[in-house]
Formats: C-alpha cells, structure tokens, sequence
C-alpha cells in the first residue's frame, strides 16, 4: 500500500470517528426536539396554563399534569426515603466496615440486584409485596403508591450504593489514620471524617438514584394499582407520569391531541431527570476538584 | 481492624450498618428466592423449546426467547460500529475543549434518558418517522440508541487503559493513527470492550418500556421470520402474563417460568462478561 493511500485512509477516518462523537450531541438534541415539536403541536390545542393547573387527567377532555407529576414525585420520595438511609449505610459498611471475604461477595451481591430486570421487579411487587402490604395493614388491594416506593428503592439502591461507596473509597487513608491517630474511634472518624468527606459524592448518589427512580417505568406499572385519582398518600393507587404514557401510547389514535399530551407528559418527565442528572454531575465535579 | 473488634468498640453504629447491609441482601435474595423456587418447576424441555398453546396457558415460551436473542443481536448490530468509533473519538482524537465537554455531557445526559423516552422516540423515529412500522427492527434500533451511552462509556475506559507507550511506538515506527488504533489499541483493549457490551446488552436484553410500542407484541404465531415483523420478547411476556392476560391465576407459573429464564439469560451474559474480565486480569499479571 503506497503512502498516500494510508494517509487518506487516515484523513478518513478521523472524519468518521468525529462524525460518531457528534452523533451523541445529535441524539440528545433530536430527542429533545421530538418532545418539543409535538409538545407545541399539544399546546396549540390545549392551553399550557390548563395543562399545568387542571387537576385532573382524564384524555377526553382534562389534561391535567397534576395528579401524574403528584404521583410521580409520591412514589420518587418515598422510595428516596427508604433507599437513601439503606444505601448509605450499606455503602458505609462495605467500604469501612466489610473486610476479605465478606466485603468480596457484597460487591456481586449489589451488582446481581442492579442486573435484575425492572419487569421482574415489578412481577415480584404483584405476587409478594401486594398481598404482604394488603395483609400487614388490612387493606383489600396491596397495589398503591407504597409497593411503588418499596420497589422504586430496590431500582434505586445498586446505583446509591455504588456511587456512594465510591465517593467514600476516595476519601484519603492519610485524613482517616490521622483522626485514629487522635485517638478518634471507627464511628468517630466515620462520622466526623469520612461523610463530611464524601459528603458531594453522596449527595451525586442520591441525585442519579432518584433520576433512575423517577424515569422507571415497568415497575410503577405494574404494581401501583394504575388509578387516575388525585393521590392522597402511600395507600393510594396511583399513576405516574412514566406508567400513563407506557398504557395509553399503545391505545391512541395516531396526531390527536391525547397522542401529543401524552408527548407532553414526557418533556416533562425529560427535563426533570436532565435537571436531577445535571445537579447530580456538578456535586462529581466538586469532589474531582477537592481531590 | 476486623468487623469484631469494631463492633465492641462502638455497637450500635456498627449493628445499624450491618442491618442495612443485611436487608439490602435480603431483597435480593427475596427476589431470586421468590423466582426460583416457583419458577424452577416450571421450567422444563418442553417449557423452553415449545410455542405458546391454549391461548398461553399451556405451552412453552420459545418464541420469546428467540424474539429477546434476535432483539439482542439487532441491538448490538446497531449500537456497536457507533458507541465504538464514539469512544476511539473520544480517547484517541478528541482533546480537552469545550466541544468535548459538550459531547461527554450529552453522552451522560443520554444515560440519563428514562427509558420510556427511548421508547417515544422510536415510535417517532423508526416507527412512524423512517417507516418501518412496529418491527423488531424499530425494537432493536430503539435498544441500541438506549446502550449507546453505556456501551460508549465503558468502550473509553478499556481504551484509556491501553499504555501510552504502545500507541506512541507504533506512531515512531511510522504508523499512521489509524493504524496505531486499528492494530495496536483496539486489540490490546478488546476484552475490557467486550465485558463493558455484554454487560450494556444484558440490560438491553431485559428492558421492556422501549419496546412497548416499537415492536413487541402479545402473541406472533411462529418464530421471528423477517425484520419488519413484530415479536415477542421475554420481558414484555412476562408483563403481559402478570398484567394482561384473561385468566392471571392460570398463567401465574408460566410467568413464574418466564421470570426465571429473564433472569437466568441476564445472569448467564454477567457472567461471561465477568470471566472475561478476570481471564483479561491474570493476562495482565
């Protein structure tokens, strides 16, 4: 192969691969632009204002975020509110506490639970969570908003865990033996040392856990009872955002305005899971610069 | 300092810690202990290699595991030449301004994406947008766009750890870049590559919502025969058995069985993905 020819296959290439790196930016913008377009065509039938004040969702009619973003940031705290204090604690554990044996099976352990398909999740929240939530409080149906939270935080713990246990291992050995060298117990250090330490990468955990939870869709799907009623708390069924656009998509008329609402919903749901990934990435970047 | 000599050192912290560590166990031995011990009887032969009959409630679930392989393999097709030429950009060309922070932004916004939004934009694309109509093709398309970010990801860390030493001798011995990438860096990383895929496509292979309305359908007599055909797909059968079927309790240990061949399929690509981790470890010992 004379010379000329390698080096135009070269010249070549490296256009090629350019051109795949800005694929990436073309795939977020366009994704970006489809909701965008038909969330316009939605709001040149509906009025933004009802959109977001009309309490009620019902496509005939009312299209009414309300009850869905209710349900969605429902379910999101409530999972938040069991994952978080189990996901930090298990990360602390792993990474401080756990040793040989122990701490080598807790890492596959984490990464079996995050492989675990979010359908099988949501099977799971159907025949064991529902009948144990129906029995434990006397009610006649377990599918409401907290087997949602409960499998919502189960999504969500592989990712808190991971990140966390990160930011944790990256604190320095040096600052912890020099707070044992003050005579500072385990717990001490832990507390006083170590999470202040870790304290952007935790919160980083934190934040792209309940992006996860909030975008998930097949387990809220199926295990918070799919009810369209304004949600009154942790026993009532309830839909999100993510569930009433995975049941009415297959149903509706293709360009209605229920098609374009239900592209609306996912704008929504978009810029919310963007803004919590972007927060998210700013607590990483602050722990790269304290390193 | 082991776990015992903490623990009298300061009980409570430690016991709390524990107890979490514990529960979070506890889920997941919950979830495979619920799944196989109701799904394992399902399971047989005939379960594995047989078409759906009587209207799902007898029968086995072949077409389904076919509908996943083949989806699996469109979404490598798809995915793969992109997330890899993405990743070369990035950590072989690219150098550290701003339209590269933009690109890596993107790329972590991507991951970011609910799935659902990867199902819309199918439907919108692929579906409707390009004309393939609800196909496996359109399923597999979707898919790939959803591992991208993953596969793109984990295909720069393998890159980034080739040596500098190596690219820079081949580019002494006269080689062109390309060269240095395509016999030097790409063959010293392939095994980083390949453990980062399969793990991409084994959450591929497990996702239901982008394919709810790309492709996916309830019941297709015979196997996937063509791209442009809709399919079936382990995870949207087990959704439809739980959820939609006429008769729940009757079909309950059939999606029992299904359960368990999602999972183990998932947990069989894990696995490869780990031994080939580990066999590229003790190379580089």
């Amino acid at each position: 192969m004379n010379n000329r020819l390698r080096v135009r296959i070269d010249k070549v290439f490296k256009v090629v691969f350019r051109i795949a790196g800005f694929a990436c930016i073309a795939i977020l913008v366009s994704i970006f632009m489809m909701l965008l377009y038909n969330t316009v065509a939605f709001f040149s039938q509906i009025k933004p204002l009802d959109f977001i004040t009309d309490t009620q969702w019902n496509p005939s009619r009312h299209f009414g975020l309300l009850p869905l973003l209710a349900s969605t940031l429902l379910v999101t705290l409530g999972a938040m509110a069991i994952a978080i204090p189990l996901g930090i604690g298990t990360a602390l554990f792993i990474s401080e506490y756990a040793t040989g044996f122990v701490k080598n099976m807790l890492k596959p352990a984490v990464e079996m639970l995050s492989a675990i398909p979010s359908v099988v999740i949501g099977f799971l929240g159907i025949v064991v969570i529902s009948p144990g939530i129906s029995n434990l409080f006397g009610l006649s149906n377990g599918l409401n908003a907290l087997n949602g939270a409960i499998l919502l935080a189960i999504m969500a713990l592989p990712t808190i865990i991971t990140v966390a246990e990160d930011a944790i291992h990256a604190v320095p050995m040096t600052v912890k033996e020099a707070s044992y060298g003050l005579g500072a117990t385990k717990w001490a250090t832990v507390k006083n040392i170590v999470l202040p330490a870790a304290y952007p990468g935790i919160i980083a955990a934190i934040m792209l856990g309940m992006g996860r939870a909030i975008g998930e869709t097949m387990t809220v799907l199926m295990a918070t009872g799919n009810s369209l009623a304004f949600p009154t708390g942790f026993f009532s069924s309830i839909r999100t955002i993510t569930a009433t656009i995975a049941i009415e998509m297959g149903e509706v008329p293709f360009q209605t305005t229920h098609y374009y609402g239900l592209f609306a919903l996912a704008l929504i749901l978009f810029l919310i899971t963007m803004a919590v990934n972007v927060l998210a990435e700013r607590m990483v970047n602050r722990i790269r610069k304290f390193q | 300092m082991n776990f015992k000599a903490i623990f009298k050192e300061n009980p409570l912290p430690a016991t709390m810690l524990l107890f979490c560590t514990l529960l979070v166990c506890t889920f997941l031995f919950l979830i495979l202990g619920e799944i196989f011990s109701k799904g394992l009887s399902a399971l047989s032969w005939s379960f594995i290699f047989d078409a759906p009959k009587n209207g799902m409630t007898k029968g086995g679930i072949l077409p389904a595991i076919v509908g996943t392989l083949l989806l699996t393999l469109i979404t490598t097709l798809a995915s793969l030449p992109i997330g890899i030429a993405c990743a070369i950009y990035l950590s072989e060309y690219a150098k550290n301004n701003t339209t590269t922070q933009i690109i890596r932004a993107a790329i972590r916004n991507l991951a970011g994406v609910p799935s659902i939004i990867y199902g819309l934009f199918g439907l919108a694309l692929f579906v409707q947008g390009l004309q393939l109509g609800t196909s496996i093709l359109s399923a597999g398309l979707t898919l790939g766009l959803l591992s991208l970010p993953y596969i793109i990801t984990t295909t720069e860390e393998a890159l980034k750890t080739v040596p500098q030493s190596m690219r820079e001798g081949a580019l002494a011995l006269g080689a062109t870049q390309f060269e240095t990438i395509r016999d030097i860096v790409l063959p010293a990383s392939i095994p980083g590559i390949a453990t980062g895929v399969i793990l991409s496509l084994s959450r591929a292979a497990g996702e239901t919502a982008p394919i709810l309305f790309t492709g996916a359908a309830f019941y297709v007599t015979g196997l996937p025969g063509n791209l442009f055909q809709e399919f079936m797909a382990l995870p949207y059968h087990l959704y439809m058995l739980t959820t939609q079927h006429q008769s729940i309790a009757t079909v309950r240990p059939l999606a029992y069985g299904t359960a368990a061949v999602l999972i183990i399929l998932v947990f069989m690509l894990n696995i490869v993905a780990f031994m080939i981790r580990n066999k590229f470890r003790k190379q580089l010992k």
